[in-house]
């Protein structure tokens, strides 16, 4: 019922139509814009990274959305479920980031029912997610930072890139702010690290994304996993340092009729009780 | 970019607002090729049904198709379900839409809003990729939804009553319009309350 012929995976019927249309529509206009199709989607110019520490690990993100220059969303939500143990934060194209975390997080519960095991293993995530994006030839724009607790490895942590390709390191980061988040990790980072600690660096690190890269902003959120997997404390707003700083002290309020109004429908709901009578 | 972009070709802008136990979406009626105005009497809001709006700007055409699948998927959806989608199913059955064609979009920027069987408001924006953004301010899509995100940021605040609600998104919505050439030509908003739904045409410029 979901697509044509019940089959899955993409669509691609409109490519020939989408390919004319924006030749048309570019007769008369500078061949310098040729590539506006890739300017259309929201982005997540992005700063996330991970951190293991001492018996978990920890995993941060700024909560800026783009389009273009434009901010689209000012707190979104860029630490994604794949499993109770395991989160991904996605940079890159936002539907693709969201749409694949959701995809392997389906693909995970299911694993978790089939093999009957209380928590999936993160290495089943990761390479479902290499292979995931290696099919689809690095076209699938997420990159990632998949961090979790198993009970076969402990704490792990792993970034996947567009590719497909992977690196398990004890601190990493991705998007467009990860040159600022590695500069503060390469720096400060030494080994058997505190949770508290590993936290802090992980704030300071992604505080570096939002404030030296434009495409990062806004606020930190983190997420500690630990306890060989069985707590998770995801943390939205963990720091908010860039509140609005001014509002008009005294509301605008217009007074009602201000806005001339040429026609006006009123649709009530009516209540529709079913009487069953006992005959 | 507006004359390459298709989906800025027809014009058209829709913003929603959240209020207390409400929500509004608000509307222009104009339906233009490039710079060329053909019609000032588009409906870009489909009412779902009784308690949830979508609106759909960009590309027409898709607009248009897309408003016809979401139309056959929440049929299916009643028939098998005998009962009304919720705000969020919706939200989701248009993201996995879109999401489909990613390699080959629809050209359509959907906003949706809805209330709740307690009320509760609802409202999201998406991109033409199907990334849903839930918010409990305000979103804005279409050719001025840089403008109309700069009058809401201005006028709206938090817990505004049905008729408040409708004065700051007619407000944003007609400030809005009159710095763009592509949308404006009338304007219509929806207010969604704990009684039913009120429509009212707005008296807009119309050049």
């Amino acid at each position: 019922m979901a697509t044509r012929n019940g089959s899955s995976g993409f669509n691609f019927d409109l490519v020939l139509r989408n390919e004319r249309l924006v030749e048309r529509l570019q007769v008369d206009a500078p061949k310098s814009e040729a590539s506006v199709l890739a300017k259309l989607p929201r982005k997540t110019g992005t700063t996330i990274a991970g951190m293991l520490f001492e018996g978990g690990v920890v995993l941060g993100a700024d909560t800026r959305a783009t389009e273009g220059n434009v901010v689209a969303d000012k707190n979104c939500s860029k630490i994604h479920y794949i499993a109770s143990n395991i989160y991904c934060c996605g940079a890159g194209t936002a539907a693709d980031t969201e749409a694949t975390t959701q995809l392997i997080a389906s693909q995970m519960e299911l694993h978790r029912q089939a093999t009957g095991q209380a928590l999936v293993p993160v290495v089943a995530a990761m390479t479902r997610l290499k292979q995931y994006l290696f099919r689809y030839q690095g076209y699938i724009s997420a990159a990632l930072v998949l961090g979790g607790v198993d009970e076969l490895h402990g704490p792990s942590l792993y970034t996947v890139y567009p590719h497909g390709s992977v690196d398990q390191l004890p601190y990493v980061s991705m998007g467009s702010g990860s040159l600022a988040a590695m500069a503060v990790f390469e720096a400060r980072w030494h080994e058997r690290l505190s949770e508290d600690e590993a936290k802090r660096l992980v704030y300071e690190a992604i505080t570096a994304g939002i404030e030296n890269d434009l495409g990062s902003g806004s606020n930190v959120d983190l997420c500690v996993i630990k306890n060989g997997g069985k707590s998770v404390d995801y943390v939205r707003g963990y720091a908010k340092e860039n509140p609005r700083p001014y509002r008009k002290p005294t509301n605008y309020t217009f007074p009602k009729g201000t806005t001339p109004v040429l026609m006006e429908e009123i649709r009530k709901y009516i209540e529709v009780k079913r009487v069953v009578s006992d005959l | 970019m507006s004359q390459v972009n298709p989906l800025h070709y027809n014009g058209g802008a829709i913003v929603a607002t959240v209020g207390h136990e409400c929500v509004a979406i608000g509307a222009d009626r104009r339906f233009g090729q490039a710079q060329l105005t053909l019609a000032c009497d588009a409906n870009r809001l489909v009412r779902v049904h009784d308690r949830l709006v979508l609106g759909l700007t960009g590309l027409a055409t898709d607009c248009m198709t897309l408003a016809e699948r979401v139309r056959m998927r929440t049929n299916l959806y009643r028939l098998s379900e005998k009962r009304e989608p919720r705000p969020a199913t919706v939200s989701a059955l248009v993201s996995s839409l879109l999401y489909e064609r990613r390699f080959a979009p629809y050209f359509v920027e959907p906003v949706l809003v809805g209330l709740s069987a307690d009320n509760q408001p609802y409202c999201c924006s998406m991109d033409l990729l199907g990334t849903p953004m839930v918010s409990e301010e305000f979103v804005a899509a279409g050719t001025c939804a840089e403008s109309l995100y700069g009058t809401c940021e201005t006028f709206w605040r938090p817990g505004l009553d049905p008729e408040a609600l409708f004065e700051v998104t007619a407000q944003c919505l007609l400030a809005a319009l009159d710095r763009d050439c592509l949308s404006g030509w009338g304007a219509v908003v929806y207010v969604l309350h704990g009684q039913g739904l009120t429509v009212r045409e707005l008296k807009a410029r119309m050049d």
